[in-house]
C-alpha cells in the first residue's frame, strides 16, 4: 500500500512511523521541512491533567503510556541527524486562587473516575513540590503522569526512525489531486505527481486547506498561541505549573484573547511561559495583548519571574475544531484521502496514538480505542461555525 | 497641525534625519540605547576620547544640536514597533541592567528607521581565544575609552573599515602587526579604479581614508592584499595567526602560510544592517536582505522611512544624506524643496562610494578555512559538524536540534554565518519582542492598559 503523509509535524512523523511499521510504503511530503510550523512553536505537552472524561481523555491516557514506550525506543538508537525526544516525566502541578480551588477539586474528582492519577495537594505540599509558588496559592492537584518533550526534536526522532525503516521524504508542497471513480490516487505537488493508494493529510492549521486542495471536506482554523522564554537560570520551577483557568481556556469556542498561565523548565535552563489562545486567522499582529498578559499572569503564579529576563518569544496556529476533539479517519467523500488533524494544542501528545489509529484506518492494523468519536464524518465537523 | 516624527537611532543617519525633521517644522522625537548620542560613528567619552579619532567632529556638534530642539531619549531600548494601527513605538528608558527603567510609549505620523549595522566577523579556527574581538569593538574600546586590546594586534577582514580600526589602534597606544585585506590588488584596481584612500571626487571619505592611509605609512604598518586570517593559535591566549593568500572567492591558497606573532586579533569582514525593527514594522526587504526605500527614503510601509546601513551599506557620510532626506521627507516635505536638495546631491554621490563597497564583499570561499570543529555559533558552542548534520531539516528544526542562534545573542552574531553554512534563510532577526525585557516590564503593559479601560 503506497501511501503519502501530507505534513512532516508531530502527527505526520507520528503517522508516517505507524504506517511503515504496519507495513505501508510511505513518502512524506512537507512544503517546508521537517517539524516547520506547529510543532516548533510549542510547549511540547504530553497532558492527562487538563482532559475532562471523554474521548479525547481516553486518547490521552493511552497515548501518555505509549509515549512513554516510544522515547525509549526513539533514545535508545541514537544517530546522526537525529536528537534526543528530550522526554521528560516531571509531572504537572494545577493551582488554584481562593474560590477556584473547589472547583479544581471537583474537576479532579471527575477525572479519577477515569483512571487518571490526580492528587490533591495542601498548601505545605505544594510548596513541597514548589518552593518558587506565590504565597497567595493555597491549593492544587498534583498529576504525577504529566510529561513533556521537545516537540521539534521528538518530530524529528519519528521522522528519523520512520526514513530508516524505509520511509521517503520529499519538500514539495501539495498543489492538487489526482482522482479515479471517486477515489484519490495521487496528488500534484510543486515537484510532479506522487501516485499513491491513499493519502493522509496532517497540515495541521493548514488541514482545512489542504482537505479542499483535494477534493475533500475539513473544517479546522487556527488558533494563535504565544509562548515566552526567559534567560537560562538555575532550576526553580520544577513540574509544568498551570493555572487551573486552563482548562477553561482549551474548551472554549470563543475567539477573543484567551490566557491562562503554564510555567515550566526547560533542559536547557530557561523557562517556558504560555499561553495564549486567539482566533486571529494566520495573523502575526497585535502581539502585544497576549504577550504582556501571559506575563502578568505568569508573575501572580511565579512572583521571581518578574526579575527575569524574556530571551525570546515566539507564536505559532495550532489546529483547532469547533468541536474540540481531534479528526482522525477517512474523508467523507473522497475515498482513500484520510485526515488526522485538529489537536489543537494536544498533537504532540496526541501523536503516537493517532498514528495507530491512522494506521488503522488506511491499513485495517489493530485499533488502539474505538475511532468513531474522532471520525471526520461526525456531525460535530460537518455543521457551518 | 505639526507631525510627530519619531527616530530610531542617534547615529549619522538618525541625527541627519532629526535636523531635517526640525527644519520642515516637525514635533522630533528620537531613541537611542547609548548612553551618548552619536552611534558607533561617533562613539565617545567626554573625557576618554582622543579627538584624532573623531572624524567630522564639526559636523556631529553641529547635529548634536537637535537635541536642544528634539526629545532625545538616551539609553532607550525599543523592545516593539507596531504599524498596524498607526505607528506606535515602545520602549524602556534606563540602564539596560537597571531594575527600574521607565516605560515610553511613543505615538508618531511617522517613523525613521536608522538603526544601522552590527560588524560581522567571519568565524576562523581558534577564534573564541581570549584576544580576539571585533573589528568594531577594537575601535569602540579605543574611541570610548582609550584602551586597546593587546599590545600587538593583527587587524584583519575587508573593507577600508580596517583602515580606521587600525588607526584608532595606533592613537590609543596599541601596536598593529599587520593589516590583513582579503580582497586582492587587482579586485580592488577593478573596483576602486586606484586605492581606496585615493579616490577622488567623493568629498570626506577620499580625506578620511588618506588620513588612516598616511597614519599607516608613518607607521610603516604592513597592509596585505588578497590575504587572510586562517587560524589562531595560542594556549589560552592568542600568540599568533596563521596568515594566508586567498583567491578571488576567497578560497585559502595552500603553500602560502606564514605565521605572524602577535597577542590580539581584530576581525572585520564588514557589516550586517540591524533589520529587527524595520522586519517587526513590516518593511520590504531585498533580496541581499535591506530595507527597500524610494527616492524619499520612504520604504513599503505607509509612513515608515529607513536611512543609513539598514538600507545598504555606505559609510557615514552616505548615512548622513540618506538621513538628512529620510528626516525632511517624513516630516512631510518634498524633495523639490531647496531646503533638501544638498542632501539629495550628496547621496547620489556617495551611492556611487557604496557601490564600490561590493569590492570587499565576503567571497564564498571562506569557509575553506574553517576545521569541522571550529565553534560557528559562540553562545551555544555549536560546531560547524554539528550544524551540517542538521542542514537538511527545516530551519527551525536546525536551530532546536543544535541550538545555534538559541543563546544569549539570539542569533545577532552568527546568524548570517549560519545561513551561509546551512545555505538556508533562517530569519534570525525575525522576532516579536526587538530587545532585552524583564518579564515583570512586559507584564507592566498589561497592568497599565487594564487601568486605562477601567
Amino acid at each position: 500500500m503506497r501511501t503519502v503523509v501530507i505534513g512532516a509535524g508531530a502527527v505526520g512523523a507520528a503517522c508516517a512511523l505507524a504506517l511503515t511499521e504496519a507495513g505501508a510504503e510511505v513518502i512524506v511530503l512537507d512544503r517546508a521541512g521537517v517539524a516547520a510550523e506547529t510543532s516548533s512553536r510549542c510547549e511540547g505537552n504530553i497532558l492527562v491533567s487538563d482532559k475532562g472524561p471523554g474521548p479525547e481523555a481516553d486518547l490521552a491516557i493511552l497515548a501518555n503510556r505509549t509515549w512513554r514506550e516510544l522515547a525509549k525506543r526513539l533514545d535508545d538508537e541514537p544517530a546522526p541527524g537525529r536528537p534526543a525526544t528530550e522526554f521528560e516525566a516531571k509531572g504537572g502541578v494545577v493551582v488554584a486562587f481562593g474560590a477556584g480551588a473547589g472547583a479544581l477539586e471537583e474537576f479532579a474528582a471527575t477525572q479519577r473516575a477515569i483512571g487518571i492519577r490526580a492528587v490533591p495537594v495542601s498548601a505545605a505540599e505544594l510548596r513541597e513540590l514548589e518552593p518558587h509558588l506565590s504565597d497567595a496559592v493555597d491549593a492544587g492537584v498534583h498529576y504525577p503522569d504529566d510529561a513533556q518533550v521537545q516537540p521539534s526534536l521528538a518530530t524529528q526522532a519519528m521522522l528519523a526512525h520512520a526514513l530508516r525503516l524505509g520511509a521517503e521524504f520529499r519538500i514539495a508542497e501539495v498543489i492538487g489531486a489526482r482522482h479515479a471513480h471517486g477515489r484519490i490516487t495521487g496528488v500534484d505537488t510543486s515537484d510532479g505527481v506522487v501516485e499513491a493508494d491513499a493519502v493522509v493529510n496532517c497540515a495541521g492549521p493548514w488541514a482545512g486547506a489542504v482537505a479542499e486542495l483535494l477534493g475533500g471536506r475539513l473544517d479546522i482554523r487556527p488558533r494563535r498561541g504565544v509562548i515566552l522564554v526567559t534567560t537560562p537560570m538555575r532550576q526553580r520551577v520544577f513540574h509544568k505549573v498551570y493555572d487551573a483557568d486552563y482548562v477553561g481556556a482549551v474548551g472554549s469556542a470563543d475567539a477573543a484573547l484567551q490566557t491562562s498561565t503554564v510555567v515550566e523548565s526547560t533542559p536547557a535552563g530557561t523557562v517556558l511561559i504560555g499561553s495564549s489562545r486567539e482566533r486571529v486567522g494566520f495573523s502575526a499582529e497585535d502581539m502585544l495583548p497576549p504577550l504582556a498578559e501571559i506575563a502578568a499572569k505568569a508573575t501572580r503564579l511565579f512572583p521571581f519571574l518578574a526579575d527575569t529576563m524574556l530571551l525570546r518569544s515566539y507564536f505559532g496556529f495550532r489546529p483547532y475544531t469547533p468541536d474540540h476533539l481531534p479528526a482522525i479517519g477517512e474523508d467523507g467523500d473522497v475515498a482513500g484521502l484520510f485526515h488526522a488533524a485538529g489537536h489543537e494544542g494536544a498533537g504532540i501528545g496526541l501523536a503516537p496514538t493517532t498514528g495507530e489509529l491512522i494506521a488503522h484506518a488506511v491499513l485495517g492494523s489493530p485499533a488502539p480505542l474505538d475511532p468513531t468519536p474522532f471520525l471526520p464524518t461526525r456531525a460535530g465537523l460537518r455543521s457551518a461555525a | 497641525m505639526t507631525r510627530r516624527v519619531a527616530i530610531l537611532g542617534a547615529g549619522p543617519a538618525g541625527l541627519a534625519a532629526a535636523e531635517a525633521a526640525l527644519s520642515a517644522g516637525a514635533d522630533v522625537v528620537v531613541l537611542d540605547e547609548g548612553e551618548r548620542i552619536g552611534g558607533q560613528y561617533w562613539r565617545h567619552h567626554e573625557q576618554l576620547t582622543d579627538r584624532r579619532m573623531q572624524h567630522q567632529h564639526a559636523r556631529f556638534a553641529r547635529l548634536g544640536r537637535v537635541a536642544e530642539a528634539a526629545t532625545v531619549h538616551r539609553e532607550a531600548s525599543v523592545w516593539r514597533v507596531d504599524t498596524a494601527h498607526g505607528i506606535r513605538v515602545h520602549a524602556l528608558v534606563g540602564p539596560a541592567d537597571g531594575s527600574d527603567r521607565e516605560a515610553l510609549t511613543i505615538d508618531a505620523d511617522a517613523l525613521v528607521i536608522a538603526t544601522g549595522a552590527h560588524d560581522r566577523a567571519l568565524p576562523v579556527p581558534g577564534w573564541t581565544l581570549p584576544g580576539v574581538i571585533t573589528a568594531g569593538a577594537a575601535q569602540a574600546l579605543a574611541k570610548r575609552d582609550g584602551a586597546i586590546v593587546g599590545e600587538r594586534t593583527v587587524v584583519a577582514g575587508s573593507g577600508p573599515f580596517l583602515l580606521p580600526v587600525a588607526d584608532s589602534i595606533a592613537l590609543a597606544g596599541g601596536s598593529v602587526a599587520e593589516v590583513v585585506e582579503a580582497a586582492g590588488v587587482a579586485a580592488i584596481a577593478r573596483g576602486w579604479g586606484r586605492a581606496p584612500w585615493q579616490l577622488a571626487g567623493v568629498a570626506g571619505k577620499a580625506g578620511e581614508l588618506a588620513q588612516y592611509a598616511g597614519g599607516l605609512l608613518r607607521r610603516r604598518t604592513p597592509f596585505r592584499f588578497g590575504q587572510a586570517v586562517t587560524r589562531i593559535h595560542g594556549q589560552g591566549h592568542v600568540e599568533a595567526v596563521t596568515v594566508q593568500h586567498v583567491d578571488a572567492q576567497w578560497r585559502p591558497v595552500a603553500g602560502t602560510e606564514r605565521t605572524v606573532t602577535c597577542d590580539s586579533v581584530a576581525l572585520g569582514h564588514g557589516f550586517t544592517p540591524r533589520l529587527e525593527a524595520a522586519i517587526q514594522a513590516g518593511c520590504d526587504l531585498s533580496p541581499e536582505r535591506f530595507v527597500v526605500v524610494d527616492d524619499r527614503q520612504a520604504t513599503s510601509v505607509a509612513s515608515v522611512f529607513a536611512a543609513g546601513e539598514v538600507t545598504g551599506i555606505g559609510g557615514a557620510d552616505t548615512a548622513l544624506a540618506e538621513g538628512a532626506v529620510a528626516g525632511f521627507a517624513a516630516a512631510g516635505g518634498s524633495l523639490d524643496d531647496r531646503r533638501i536638495s544638498g542632501a539629495v546631491r550628496a547621496r547620489k554621490r556617495m551611492h556611487a562610494f557604496a557601490t564600490r563597497l561590493a569590492t570587499h564583499a565576503i567571497g564564498p570561499g571562506w569557509t575553506g578555512w574553517l576545521d569541522e570543529d571550529t565553534i560557528i555559533c559562540r553562545c551555544e558552542s555549536v560546531t560547524r559538524a554539528r550544524l551540517s548534520e542538521y542542514a537538511a531539516a527545516s530551519s527551525r528544526a536546525m536551530r532546536l536540534a543544535t541550538r545555534a542562534g538559541l543563546g544569549a545573542c539570539q542569533g545577532r552574531t552568527c546568524g548570517r554565518t549560519v545561513e551561509t553554512l546551512i545555505a538556508a534563510d533562517v530569519d534570525f532577526d525575525r522576532r516579536p519582542v526587538l530587545s532585552s525585557i524583564r518579564i515583570g516590564e512586559l507584564a507592566r503593559l498589561h497592568h497599565a492598559e487594564h487601568k486605562e479601560q477601567e
